[in-house]
């Protein structure tokens, strides 16, 4: 098999045209041809081919898209009776990561046809897109796009004449990180505060309603139309076995010139550096992460790590939503990290102990020790504290809130012991820096 | 350890007769929501309802419709989405503070919001709401000049508003001002205060915070209008871009789609 180029924009490849958020300039380019295939199909050739393609889900967790759809219960008995609901999460928050909402400003047909689709792959005739609230021209546009889908017959009622009903709601949410967690995002939909619900049930048993549903993010379902049109062998000719096909890395921070670049799976940091121009300013690189604040930080001896699914947790960390945060040298990694824990402690929801006391007394902690009043001993105490938090809090905010504290003590530990070598060698009890407000 | 002796029940002084208490099966909800909530805004909540499955899933867009009509979430406009969904007040009032973009006092005709998460605030968005709210004289969620008046702004500092690539971030109205400076973010809100409307450096063109809190509800007025306007930033398309400079493509797509898989066997 020959190698694809360095960068294979497929989700991308319409971005530049002009308007090309329209109907008109997305027909113009294969729009709506793969929709036409998929309707001609059995849906549940459908969840084959997405199965064959071995495409993962794009909102973190890499779960395989065709195993998710396959467990949506199908049938004239029990759960495969009850109506089915395709729920997409566009609700983008995890800090670093800006790959969807470009996606819906520039071609939020690629999304419309995508839901449509797997709608009709999953038997669903309601689909929500639940955006996040303060991208509000994102909105516009999703919004703009299912008008015109309406208006050209590819959703309503016997879409192209084959029989199949659909309708879209755009709906937007208002502003809580936690949303983004499916089943939190469900709550949220059905009008509650959203916080996590005990897993199992499943939502694909017991989603939206307490119905079948699919919870797919944007990238995900945006793929979609284009695994149609392509075919599996087509798109496993991008990427690694494992992880394929292609996969919109959003590179920010210190390199010249940030953006968003689709490459295959597995390019590492270093080709995508050369991509960006390099370290800005010729200021070398300190730490970065390879998927958002919830996967935990590398350094410059990860250069050469694989980012795919396999690639970035062989080398302890995760692929997460590859936001690729670029942090140099003059950044400081305790600040960095106390930055983090401060948007966790805010967004943790509340629903359980450790998350909830845990990312308080982290960020107290980290204040203090920020501000020149740590410990040496508050280094193990957060340890202990994220130990107590990975893997025993109720869903994966918790875990992801100890990625960059571990991470970034297991390779810069002496970055926070530094901070607390200006203390006096009697240890200021940490009430008589509360009472004397030196404490931050 | 040592227990206290005896049992809680015996230890406890000798509890006083309970007041008799009549169960009222109807909690009071206070007067019927204000007027302020006018026939429009009825048939507009009647509207947003309809869109969905299951009423309660409209409370998200009703509470926007609210701040739309208010400019933020009084006990009255609870008081309303309670009436409307047939929830309680307290069903109502625990989701309003769950959630962010709920203001739970007067805002700004604008609302300004500066991402101070780790990545903008390593390239200067700390400096940037320091200097915003140093400048307005007010800090996190607090409104400079008589909320609602023209000019009047509501400060916050955001989490990640998920446009890293063009850090710093500022929102105004949640519509995107990239690619900050504390100059262009003074300069921005100085321009906002003389009741001026500079262009967002993406989206459509400005309104004020309750127009947007209307969109967020899902009315729109001339969609075709507003979904118009700048989209794509330079950083946007920097991978489409080199990779044309550079001749790099996907492999090419089939001209037809390829024969679908057939159908698996049923198990
Ligand atoms: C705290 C938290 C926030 C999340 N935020 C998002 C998000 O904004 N968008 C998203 O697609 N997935 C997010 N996820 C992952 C979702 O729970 C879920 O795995 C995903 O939407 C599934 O879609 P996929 O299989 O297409 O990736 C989040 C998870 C957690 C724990
Ligand atoms: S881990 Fe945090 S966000 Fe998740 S349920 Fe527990 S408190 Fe809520
Ligand atoms: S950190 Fe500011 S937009 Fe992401």
């Amino acid at each position: 098999m020959t190698t694809p180029d360095p960068l294979t924009p497929v989700l991308t490849r319409r971005w530049g045209l002009p308007r090309s958020w329209s109907l008109e300039t997305y027909e113009q380019h294969d729009g709506y041809a793969a929709l036409r295939a998929a309707l001609a199909a059995h849906p549940d050739q459908i969840i084959q081919l997405v199965k064959d393609s071995g495409l993962r889900g794009r909102g973190g967790a890499g779960f395989p898209t065709g195993m998710k759809w396959s467990f949506i219960p199908q049938g004239p008995d029990g759960a495969g009776a009850k109506p089915k609901y395709l729920v997409i999460n566009a609700d983008e928050g995890e800090p670093g990561t800006c790959k969807d909402i470009p996606t819906m400003m520039a071609d939020p047909h690629s999304l419309i046809e995508g839901c449509i689709i797997t709608s009709y792959a999953i038997r669903a005739h309601f689909c929500a897109i639940y955006v996040r609230g303060e991208a509000l021209h994102c909105i516009r546009r999703v919004q703009g796009a299912v008008n015109e889908a309406y208006a050209k017959g590819y959703l309503g009622k016997n879409i192209l004449g084959s029989g199949f009903d659909l309708d879209i709601v755009v709906h937007a949410g208002a502003g809580a990180y936690i949303c983004g967690e499916e089943t939190a995002l469900l709550d949220s939909l059905e009008g509650r505060r959203g916080q996590p619900r005990l897993k199992p049930p499943f939502p694909a048993t017991s989603g939206l309603y307490a119905s079948p549903t699919v919870v797919n993010n944007v990238e995900t379902i945006a793929t979609v139309p284009a695994i149609v049109a392509g075919g599996s062998d087509w798109f496993r000719s991008m990427g690694t076995e494992r992880s394929p096909g292609p996969k919109i890395y959003s590179i920010s921070g210190h390199v010249e010139r940030p953006g968003q670049y689709e490459a295959p799976l597995g390019v590492t940091l270093r080709q995508l550096l050369e991509m960006a121009g390099g370290m800005k300013d010729g200021v070398p690189l300190k730490f970065w992460t390879p998927g958002g604040s919830s996967t935990p930080l590398f350094t410059a001896e990860h250069l050469d790590v694989p980012l795919d699914f396999e690639g970035a947790a062989a080398a302890g960390s995760m692929l997460g939503t590859t936001a690729v945060m670029v942090f140099n040298e003059t950044v400081s990694v305790p600040w960095a990290v106390m930055k983090w824990t401060e948007f966790y402690k805010h967004e943790s929801c509340g629903k359980c102990t450790p998350c909830r006391e845990g990312t308080y007394w982290l960020e107290h902690i980290l204040h203090r020790m920020v501000a020149g009043q740590g410990t040496p001993e508050d280094v193990e105490t957060m340890l202990d504290v994220c130990d107590n938090i990975l893997g025993r809090a109720f869903c994966a905010l918790g875990d992801g809130a100890t990625s960059p504290i571990t991470s970034g003590i297991e390779y810069f530990r002496q970055e926070f012991l530094d901070l607390c070598a200006a203390q006096s060698a009697v240890a200021q009890p940490e009430q008589l820096a509360e009472l004397t407000g030196v404490s931050a | 350890m040592t227990l206290p002796e005896g049992t809680p029940e015996t230890n406890s002084a000798a509890p006083a007769a309970p007041q008799e208490l009549t169960w009222k099966p109807v909690v009071e909800e206070g007067p019927p929501a204000s007027p302020m909530f006018d026939e429009l805004t009825r048939q507009r909540t009647k509207e947003i309802i309809a869109r969905y499955p299951q009423p309660r899933s409209a409370l998200l867009p009703l509470l926007h419709l609210v701040q739309s009509v208010e400019g933020f979430v009084s006990q009255d406009g609870i008081r309303y989405c309670a009436e409307a969904l047939e929830l309680s007040t307290a069903e109502v009032a625990a989701v309003v503070t769950f959630y962010t973009m709920y203001k739970r006092s007067p805002c700004g005709q604008h609302l300004v919001s500066v991402c101070t998460n780790t990545l903008c605030a390593a390239l200067g968005g700390d400096e940037i709401y320091r200097r915003l709210s140093e400048k307005l004289g007010v800090g996190h969620e607090e409104t400079a000049g008589e909320p609602g008046s023209p000019g009047s702004i509501t400060l916050e500092h955001a989490e990640c508003l998920a446009a890293c690539d063009l850090a710093p971030v500022v929102q105004v109205n949640y519509e995107y001002f990239d690619n900050q400076t504390t100059e262009s973010a003074t300069e921005l809100v100085e321009a906002l205060q003389r009741d001026e409307k500079p262009h967002p450096t993406r989206g459509a063109p400005l309104t004020d915070f309750r127009t947007a809190e209307l969109e967020l509800a899902g009315i729109h007025g001339d969609l075709e209008q507003s979904v118009e306007g700048p989209s794509a930033a330079k950083e946007t398309l920097r991978g489409v871009q080199l990779a044309a400079e550079c001749g790099w493509v996907a492999p090419s797509l089939p001209a037809e789609p390829p024969a679908l898989p057939p159908l698996p066997e049923k198990k």
